[in-house]
């Protein structure tokens, strides 16, 4: 277990010289463990206060009854797992963890990685305004605020009015309604792919040509080269990548800004689940519980990905 | 020959279906506030400028946006600071448990930018007299943003050449000085995208600003935003759509500079 | 595993401990004294955006006029106003934290709905209590109708001041009521005829005939503009003497017209689903698109009024007719009416936490006088005030408001004040969508009394 959640190796391969400079210690700086655990206590503090302690006291929430209003409100009782037992046999519960998985893959791991890493790679050699152009547009499209976006595709996609529908000339067609989580996952996709997109443009920068150049000699097609040159070379990168994306869009709640989790709960994933449950129904205890539960399925997400991706070393 | 040219052709195709994709959901907001009646249809504009006028009246929407860069710029400065201190030091020395304790706050920083956190959040504000102050809100921000700029930091520091430092160290200087004068300027495009990453979190974070800032005057245009909604929950899309430009162009306006300045990439420090 | 555990414990201890520090530092706020007595009021309205109107009369004209009331008393009393803007949930969870901690406004709003639940949490408390008998005699309690009243009453004690209140009709569109040979002055007497209307509609070309709301995308505006008036119109309550109806017949009846009207192509299904479908609903209506919409008087005044509505109408006095809604047949309504209606409305108390409560009082019952109401309403923002005397000069010019206020509101009903119905509202709204997605009323019926067991705490609060 332990060795599982330690990271990739952090010397990743820079260029052909980094085997010489692994010689040196990596305590460059001479920093110690006292200086060093000077430099780390700020940003721990800080994160113990307004982190780790209010995250604990959503875990213990998560074990009373407690109400936003009502006579839960005044006078709270320790449930234990009732919350827990209570989500697990809720179907809706069950039904939110499933859309909110097709949302990931759909979304994180296939969209927006996927398109991240061609748009990097189509791009890796350009210079000049076309490529500023495409990326400023993705990264457009990750800056702006999620209020201002989501209204966006909710006029964007509009049944009666909507530009999409105009375009392809479908007046009419109901994306949010009938196609709910399509909607999202192409949404989200838009939303985050800018992230992908430059870690995987820097990634791509630290592959040494002459790998490249080699293969192609050797008559490897492109497919061959990816998996054989690049993908070894990159392999840390798509950790980091993986492991912060799936978490972001795990907990992501714009979705609601666009279907307001309908029609009907059809799209209706965890963070807009207890967004519902916790503000809207003022069932804190509750909505505690089930961020629990989301946490444990996150933590089981980001144990995965270390294996699949530490297994071939 | 042929082979190439349909390669080529492809590549463009290809190349004009992402900028439309990227490009078509944002030509409403390029419209829409020149429009004197908006709907929901993208149409050419008859540029008027009413809508702007509507908005420089609004008593909030202006000072909304001072708000919101108080607390961007804050969080980003505190959250830049202490990640690149911390993700240094993790970097080049094994404290124990470092994994460890990196992966379960990064873990942990979910729940709290979750809904559920809202009431614990609150209350910690109250307890420590932070409610109703930037300064509160910034701290409580960064703390949720911290663990994924350590993370993100680290990575970068780990690809930084060691060689520099140790010279730096050679001449004689500080840790504090080799981190400011040899190390930042190698991650210095990391640190500019964590700058930007931060910004674009806490401009658009409506709840916690709603839920600790009582006074209207300290509130954020996230908040602001919200509120150009009718008794009935209609927005008002003259308005809407006017304040959601404004809303947005000093985040962009930010990125550019950022990207003009440091340059805004991953791991720009270690190109040859 | 172990690691994470240790290292997690650690951090917390680092936490409570950085914590206790940071709470002995702050004690600053508990003094109060001196002369100047500071009061605050909030409402979920704000300057520039939602409810602005209200937000305007509040800042512009209540607070000078009340401190110059005072000071002309020898007081020396400022007020001011903290406006908000968002959902109501969102403002009724920021509202309760505050409350919780014993913060907030000296002067709040709240919707009439959640008086039971904030009662039962202690957030708010009987007025007497707070500020002392001169609550109970205030002069405008003789001016507010028993029912009213009600609105702000929990478990026999007063614990606010009614704001107002409001009322359900029928509207429909005279034009494609002439178009379809029906008449301008139609007053359906039974939920036949408004079928037989819609089916008339429809031959006449009418996109969406009826547009009776449904489904939880419009949240509470489904229980109050659709599934409780149609449960009252079939002689029904949702709760009756203690107990709550589960899949009773006034509950089949209700679904048994969302059937009839959204299986038979009377309605637009999809609409009851859209995340902003009651402002379509509302636009549709406006662009001569639906027939015969239900909603409250909010609709005429603030959606299709011509001056300022959000989905103008400038022909509303010609083209706009309403009407009573019908019981499903006459006399078979509840407590036996031939028509029937449902209300809500707004309160005003005074936070328990208030350092003045006496003084905040004063500035509620100011909020709500005769000359304040006068001025709040003037300039076409009339609504139903709760007060009798007020009513009766403002509403003259209003034909609409003078109707619901004559006509509606006697025979009007009101949801229970208390704690679990906003969930019970969710269910309710949860049987239409299912209804409306092709289930059988019968089993919708079966599928709410099921979820209502469980939000009222057993079977045995459940009546069939």
């Amino acid at each position: 277990m332990a060795q599982v959640t330690s990271p990739p190796d952090p010397v990743k391969v820079v260029d052909d010289t980094t085997t010489a400079r692994r010689r040196y210690s990596s305590d460059a700086a001479g920093l110690g463990r006292l200086r060093a655990g000077a430099f780390v206590a700020p940003a721990l503090a800080l994160i113990a206060v307004f982190l780790v302690f209010p995250a604990l006291w959503v875990i213990y929430l998560g074990l009373m009854n407690y109400r936003l209003t009502g006579l839960a409100a005044a006078d709270p009782q320790f449930v234990g797992l009732d919350n827990f037992l209570q989500a697990i046999t809720d179907p809706n519960f069950w039904d939110s963890t499933w859309l909110t998985f097709q949302f990931v893959l759909g979304s994180a791991v296939i969209g927006q990685v996927v398109l991240g890493f061609t748009i990097a790679w189509m791009l890796r050699d350009w210079r000049g305004p076309l490529k500023r152009i495409v990326e400023g547009l993705v990264i457009l499209a990750w800056i702006l605020p999620s209020a201002v976006v989501s209204f966006l595709w909710v006029a964007l996609l509009d049944r009666d009015s909507g530009t999409l529908n105009a375009l392809l000339g479908i007046e009419g067609f109901a994306w949010l309604l009938d196609h709910p989580m399509l909607s999202i996952i192409i949404f989200n996709t838009w939303r985050g792919t800018a992230f992908s997109m430059m870690l995987y443009g820097a990634a791509l920068g630290n592959v040494p040509p002459s790998h490249l150049e080699s293969a192609r000699l050797a008559g490897a097609s492109g497919w061959q080269q990816l998996r054989d040159v690049v993908f070894p070379h990159i392999r840390g990168h798509i950790l980091t990548n993986l492991l912060l994306i799936s978490l972001w869009t795990f907990n992501d709640f714009s979705p609601f800004l666009l279907t307001a989790g309908g029609p009907d709960g059809k799209s209706e994933v965890l963070a807009v689940h207890v967004y519902k449950t916790a503000l809207q129904s003022g069932d804190l205890g509750y909505g505690a519980a089930i961020s629990t539960v989301i946490l444990l399925i996150n933590l089981v997400v980001a144990v995965f990905y270390l294996r699949l991706l530490r297994s071939k070393k | 020959m042929t082979r190439f040219v349909a390669g080529r052709i492809g590549f463009y195709t290809l190349i004009a279906v992402l900028l439309a994709f990227f490009t078509i959901p944002l030509l409403w907001l390029a419209t829409a506030p020149f429009t004197s009646d908006p709907t929901y249809e993208v149409r050419v504009p008859d540029f008027t400028f009413e809508n702007f006028q509507m908005i420089i009246d609004h008593p909030y929407a202006l000072w909304s946006l001072v708000n919101s860069l108080v607390l961007s710029i804050g969080t980003a400065l505190l959250v830049v600071v202490l990640s690149a201190l911390a993700a240094y030091a993790l970097s080049r020395v094994r404290l124990p448990g470092r994994d460890a304790l990196l992966y379960a706050l990064l873990l942990l920083s979910s729940i709290i930018t979750g809904t559920a956190a809202m009431v614990p959040l609150f209350q910690l504000a109250i307890e420590l007299n932070l409610i109703d102050s930037h300064t509160g809100l910034i701290l409580i921000l960064s703390g949720g943003l911290l663990p994924a700029a350590i993370f993100m930091i680290k990575d970068f520091m780990d690809s930084t050449p060691k060689s520099y430092e140790e010279s730096a160290r050679v001449f004689g200087a500080s840790p504090l000085q080799i981190v400011a004068h040899v190390v930042v300027p190698l991650v210095r495009p990391g640190l500019a995208t964590i700058a930007v990453w931060t910004v674009a979190n806490v401009w658009g974070n409506f709840l916690m600003p709603y839920l600790l800032l009582s006074d209207v005057e300290k509130q954020p245009a996230a908040v602001i935003m919200y509120t150009l909604y009718t008794e009935g929950g209609q927005a008002n899309l003259k308005v809407l759509s006017t304040f959601g430009l404004l809303y947005s162009i000093p985040v962009v306006l930010m990125y550019l500079f950022v990207s003009k300045k440091y340059g805004f990439r991953f791991h720009g420090g270690i190109k040859r | 595993m172990v690691l994470r555990k240790r290292s997690m414990s650690v951090a917390a201890v680092v936490a409570v401990s950085a914590l206790g520090l940071a709470a002995c530092g702050q004690s600053s706020s508990g003094g109060g004294g001196g002369d100047a007595i500071e009061l605050t009021i909030t409402q979920n309205a704000i300057a520039g955006g939602k409810n602005a109107a209200a937000a305007d009369h509040i800042a512009n004209w209540v607070i000078p006029k009340f401190v110059e009331a005072q000071k002309a008393k020898g007081k020396d009393v400022s007020v001011k106003f903290v406006p908000s803007g968002v959902d109501d949930e969102q403002y009724k969870t920021k509202l309760s934290l505050d409350l919780k901690s014993g913060k907030g406004a000296d002067v709040i709003d709240i919707d009439g709905i959640w008086a039971g639940e904030f009662a039962e949490a202690g957030y708010i408390k009987p007025l007497a209590d707070v500020v002392g008998p001169e609550a109970e005699s205030w002069e405008g309690w003789q001016q507010i109708p028993e029912a009213v009243q009600g609105l702000a009453t929990f478990e026999d004690k007063k614990y606010a001041l009614p704001v107002g209140t409001d009322g359900r009709v029928l509207y429909f569109n005279k034009t494609l009521f002439g178009k379809a040979g029906l008449p301008a002055d139609w007053q359906p007497k039974s939920w036949q005829e408004i079928l037989d209307a819609g089916a008339k509609l429809k031959s006449s070309g009418v996109p969406v005939p009826i547009q009776i709301n449904a489904g939880t995308a419009m949240g509470e505006a489904t229980s109050m503009q659709g599934v409780l008036p149609l449960l009252a119109g079939a002689g029904g309550e949702v709760q009756q003497d203690g107990k709550w109806s589960g899949a009773s017949q006034p509950m089949k009846d209700a679904l048994g017209l969302y059937q009839k009207i959204y299986g038979g192509g009377l309605g637009d299904p999809k609409l009851q689903q859209e995340a902003k479908g009651r402002d379509k609903s509302f636009q549709q209506f406006a662009e001569g698109k639906i027939g015969i919409l239900m909603e409250g008087d909010y609709f005429w005044r603030g959606v299709v009024n011509p001056k300022d509505g959000v989905a103008k109408m400038a022909d509303r006095d010609q083209v706009v007719g309403y009407a009573k809604i019908p019981a499903i047949e006459a006399g078979k309504g509840v407590r036996g009416q031939d028509f029937v209606s449902m209300s809500g409305g707004a309160l005003r108390t005074v936070n328990p936490g208030s350092k003045h409560p006496k003084e905040a009082f004063e500035l509620l019952a100011f909020t709500l006088s005769p000359e304040a109401l006068k001025e709040e309403t003037k300039d076409g923002n009339v609504r139903i005030t709760p007060r009798t005397d007020v009513n009766k000069e403002i509403l003259a010019g209003e034909p609409l408001l003078t109707y619901i206020s004559d006509e509606v509101l006697p025979l009007t009903a009101y949801r229970p004040p208390v704690a679990v119905y906003p969930q019970v509202s969710v269910a309710l709204q949860e049987a239409t969508a299912a209804v409306v997605g092709g289930t059988a009323p019968d089993q919708a019926a079966a599928e709410y009394a099921k979820k209502l067991e469980g939000i009222v705490g057993g079977a045995g609060n459940v009546a069939s």
